[in-house]
């Protein structure tokens, strides 16, 4: 161990905190990624939690990991493997070892390396670093259970609840490892535990006890790692989830709108926090009901529509199998509805805490008879806000239902969020029946350019009238089976949808001479720019278009997909991108990508298929 | 402003000659003209089923939606606009079976809707199969030799889940379905008004006793809260209570006199006796219970949706967007 500290500087690291779920693991790498960020860094995190609620402590499947990567440029994922892992006990070295990189720093608490930790853990010995092979130089063995017992000895609190505060510790070493400084996390836990002062002060104990060990002892690694910001955007930033982010695009549409916000929603995991963080919002008139059923969370937000209220409906995949028959209610009655589906692996329960972009052709295709409703899928945690504003504005102001597709990992993940400012958003303008149609109005009549209907909200007298289910006449809007009519309106409802404007496929990378284009969707943005900038740093020809408007498709689609000599598709489900892309555009022929793990995409065996796909 | 009932009329019903539903949506339009609320400012929301179309029959607001939700879209409805007059028309498979769900949630939140549930006891629109409220033994298409189930009564479901409004009529008697709407949109919360109906077609008779004002003179009592509960062709029997239920007494015989025939009250809070009420059946030997049976007051779901927000924005100190990011850690780039 050398006495002399260097400080070396990183372009980027990844560390993943790991331990039992009742750890705080998620708090520790939390706070870890806020530090960074506010110097900054560019951070992307993603939190991976067992499905059990909670499996018996120290079990193997009980590990809960929250990853953090920080960067001095642009990051986009959450990066494939950790150059730090945090392992709080034996199940979590065990279980987490496999995303360490190769040479990676370990810290570990021994404490929590003891013959019963180890047999839960499924050690065979008591040499539990022999037995995974691995080098005890690059592990910080730190009896990190005990030191903050005795940092906490005077502080009147019973050993469950310093044990709390071992996260803290971990903190502190990871902190001081990449020479961050303290006062941020310091204010993050006295907001946090702004009622609880005690707690506050002991995290913050143990935090500067995490940090001073590192410190004076140098741990067991030579150096601390700095990771300065290369190309800062000045502004104020925070750091936002995915689904947080949701739900703020949702605020954020409705106050634009002039509208109340109303959600209809049912608890399914990964959607839920979307129905818990608009459900603080009351001060801001937001409307939250916690439904019977996923049915009833559809229907509901389809009346509070009717009834003149921005409707949202948020769930996951299982959930829109319920929901398909009331938002094809929506189509036909051609209402505002903004239907939310944070994907989990499936089918059926499927994998809920999982992520997976197998929702695709459910969500274009999964309804009786011809049903067409737009398609927006988020590309990153942050995009969510853009995605769920504009997903709004599509559905006011086009009379339709339109479905916002984000996915676990960018639901759970987070990245820092610039703050916006609602007066560079677009203006959101409902096509409200003009006062002077009174008299000769009837529901399906329309705007002759966008052929959208016009919207009377109930309370306006002049323009009672009745909707539904059946199929109504284009001009009268009563029920009619007439044939010549529901050809007609079957056409009109597509028209309408294919109409609305949506931007261009933007190409990044080697735009003008690619090899290959790389194209995806939604929530892999991130992993499938990391593989392209990989493969253009070691001289590869590469681009990427990425699709976030699914349906329509950007008008530029066929001619992005045929300019290129080799495309691969790249998606986490068996090909539904490329199926709807090959419909679409006349004698595309891809390659795919295919992977459906209920894990991100490893940016690693992305470039390895890709280069695969060069050399044929 | 004064309405008639020709105010709230639209189109012309397509239902069978004889259907219930004609003499329900008479009453509708009746008691919309009494009770005022202007056309405009009414939601008609029905699901599917014969009498689900009847929206299109109603110069209103309204949507005849999908099968069994009518409930739900109705509750985003009004609690998304509790200005809204919100009439929800469902039938009993609609209301009762593929809504079922939705049924006993309205009633359990107290939404304040008018819950009309038209009982024919059939499915009429799919031509006659049983309905969650056909009697066990019922012969239909879908049941060739009889059904093996016990029904629904609609009212122990709506009290099993809390409902703080029930009342029944028969669709032939407009005066008495016009005063139970009348009460339905007086009462604040989810008030559930059951039709006692025909279906001339797949289940002609099942109202029988009742279907006539000679019948209904016979078999069926109508309670008002405050008065006895006293029926007959010549007001001659009487309720009492007797051990944990009701009984049948002749008013004059063995020194039974007015004064000791139960008192309504359809305010008790207690729903045991109005249960028994509406439980009554002629194949027991009682007179079947028309009128407003329970109307308990309590706080409605969409009255404290709304209060809670009033609350919430007066303690807390962001009301738009801009705010609510300020609530948030926030760092400077500079």
């Amino acid at each position: 161990m050398s006495d002399e500290l260097e400080i070396k500087e990183l372009e980027e690291v990844v560390v993943r905190f790991s331990g039992d779920s009742g750890d705080g693991m998620q708090l520790a790498g939390n706070i870890f990624s806020t530090v960074s960020a506010t110097v900054g860094n560019s951070i992307s995190t993603f939190p991976d939690y067992p499905a059990d609620i909670r499996a018996p402590q120290g079990s193997l499947t009980g590990v809960s990991g929250f990853q953090v990567h920080i960067g001095a440029g642009q990051v986009y994922t959450p990066g494939d493997k950790c150059d730090v892992l945090v392992a709080m006990n034996a199940a979590a070295l065990k279980t987490q070892y496999r995303y360490a990189k190769p040479g990676a720093a370990i810290i570990i608490d021994t404490d929590s390396f003891g013959p019963k930790d180890l047999e839960k853990a499924a050690f065979k010995t008591a040499d539990y670093l022999g037995e995974m092979g691995i080098d005890p130089d690059r592990v910080i063995a730190c009896p990190i259970s005990q030191m903050v017992k005795d940092c906490l000895a005077d502080s009147g609190m019973d050993v469950k609840a310093m044990m709390k505060c071992r996260n803290m510790f971990a903190l502190g070493l990871v902190c001081w490892l990449f020479d961050r400084d303290l006062e941020v996390a310091f204010n993050y836990l006295k907001e946090k535990f702004a009622k609880k002062a005690g707690v506050a002060e002991a995290n913050i104990k143990v935090i500067k006890a995490g940090y001073d060990y590192g410190h004076n002892t140098h741990s067991s690694v030579a150096n601390v790692y700095r990771i300065e910001t290369k190309h800062k955007v000045p502004g104020r930033y925070m750091d936002i989830t995915g689904n947080k982010a949701t739900a703020y695009g949702f605020i954020a549409a409705a106050e634009k709108a002039e509208l109340k916000l109303y959600l209809g929603s049912y608890p399914i995991t990964p959607a839920t926090d979307v129905l818990h963080e608009l459900s603080k919002h009351k001060s801001l008139g937001v409307t939250t009901v916690q439904c019977e059923d996923e049915i009833a969370g559809c229907a509901s937000a389809l009346g509070a529509s009717f009834a003149g209220a921005l409707g949202v409906t948020s769930t996951s995949g299982p959930g829109i199998c319920l929901k398909s028959e009331a938002m094809n209610l929506a189509v036909i009655m051609e209402l505002p509805l903004v239907v939310l589906d944070v994907q989990r692996g499936g089918p059926a329960t499927g994998l809920p805490t999982k992520s997976e972009q197998t929702d695709l052709l459910q969500c274009l295709f999964g309804r009786n008879g011809e049903s067409p409703m737009p398609v927006i899928a988020a590309t990153s945690p942050t995009d969510c806000f853009d995605a769920a504003y504009q997903a709004s504005k599509m559905a006011l102001e086009h009379m339709t239902p339109v479905i916002l597709m984000t996915d676990a990992y960018i639901a759970n993940g987070s990245s820092a969020f610039k703050l916006p400012n609602l007066a560079d958003y677009p203006a959101i303008n409902p096509p409200y029946v003009p006062e002077e149609l009174k008299g000769q109005w009837a529901p399906y009549l329309r705007d002759e350019k966008t052929k959208v209907r016009y919207w009377a909200v109930p309370g306006r007298e002049g323009f009672e009238h009745i909707l539904g289910g059946l199929e109504k006449d284009n001009q009268t809007g009563a029920i009619s089976t007439n044939p010549e009519n529901h050809d007609l309106m079957t056409r009109l409802r597509k028209e309408k949808v294919d109409k609305i404007p949506v931007p261009d496929l933007e190409v990044l990378g080697d735009k003008d001479d690619a090899d290959l284009l790389i194209v995806g969707f939604g929530g892999t943005f991130g992993h499938l720019h990391a593989a392209m900038d990989e493969m253009r740093a070691a001289g590869k020809k590469v681009a990427m278009a990425h699709f976030k408007f699914i349906n329509p498709l950007p008008k530029n689609t066929a001619y992005v997909l045929m300019k290129y000599k080799k495309v691969v598709v790249a998606e986490q489900n068996m090909g539904q991108l490329a199926s709807w892309l090959r419909m679409k555009v006349d004698g595309f022929v891809p390659y795919q990508f295919n992977q459906v793990k209920g894990q991100p995409f490893v940016v690693e065996e992305l470039v390895n298929a890709f280069e695969d796909i060069l050399k044929k | 402003m004064s309405y008639t009932a020709q105010d709230y009329k639209k189109g012309q019903p397509r239902w069978c000659p004889g259907c219930g539903d004609h003499f329900f949506l008479a009453s509708l339009h009746k008691a919309m003209a009494e009770i005022g609320v202007d056309p405009w400012n009414n939601a008609v929301i029905s699901g599917i089923g014969c009498s689900s179309r009847l929206p299109h029959y109603m110069a209103t607001y309204g949507m005849n939606t999908i099968h069994g939700r009518a409930a739900a879209i109705a509750t985003g409805a009004k609690v998304a606009n509790p200005n809204l007059t919100v009439w929800q028309v469902s039938g009993d498979g609609d209301g009762l079976a593929i809504g079922g769900n939705h049924f006993i949630h309205a009633n359990r939140r107290n939404i304040n809707l008018n819950m009309i549930l038209l009982n024919n006891r059939i499915y009429g629109l799919t031509k006659g199969q049983y309905s969650p409220t056909s009697p066990r033994g019922f012969v239909s298409k879908s049941s060739p030799y009889g059904t093996v189930e016990d029904p629904f009564r609609p009212a122990e479901l709506c009290f099993g889940a809390r409902g703080h409004f029930f009342a029944r009529a028969v669709a032939t008697d407009t005066p008495a379905t016009v005063e139970i709407l009348k009460a339905a949109y007086q009462h604040k919360g989810a008030s559930v008004c059951e039709i006692l109906q025909n279906c001339v077609i797949f289940n002609n008779g099942t109202h029988d006793s009742v279907y006539t004002k000679e019948g209904r003179a016979k078999n069926a009592i109508y309670v008002e809260h405050g008065k006895p509960l006293i029926f007959g062709e010549n007001r001659e029997y009487g309720l009492v209570q007797e051990g944990f239920g009701l009984k049948v007494v002749e008013i004059g015989k063995d020194g039974i006199t007015e004064k000791d025939i139960l008192v309504h009250d359809a305010h008790c809070e207690d729903n045991t006796l109005q249960l028994k009420l509406a439980l009554m059946g002629n194949g027991d030997g009682f007179p079947i219970a028309l009128g407003v049976i329970r109307d308990v007051e309590a706080p409605t779901y969409d009255d404290s949706v709304t209060a809670q927000i009033e609350e919430v924005k007066a303690a807390k100190k962001y009301h738009n967007f801009a705010e609510l990011l300020e609530t948030n850690d926030i760092w400077e780039v500079k």
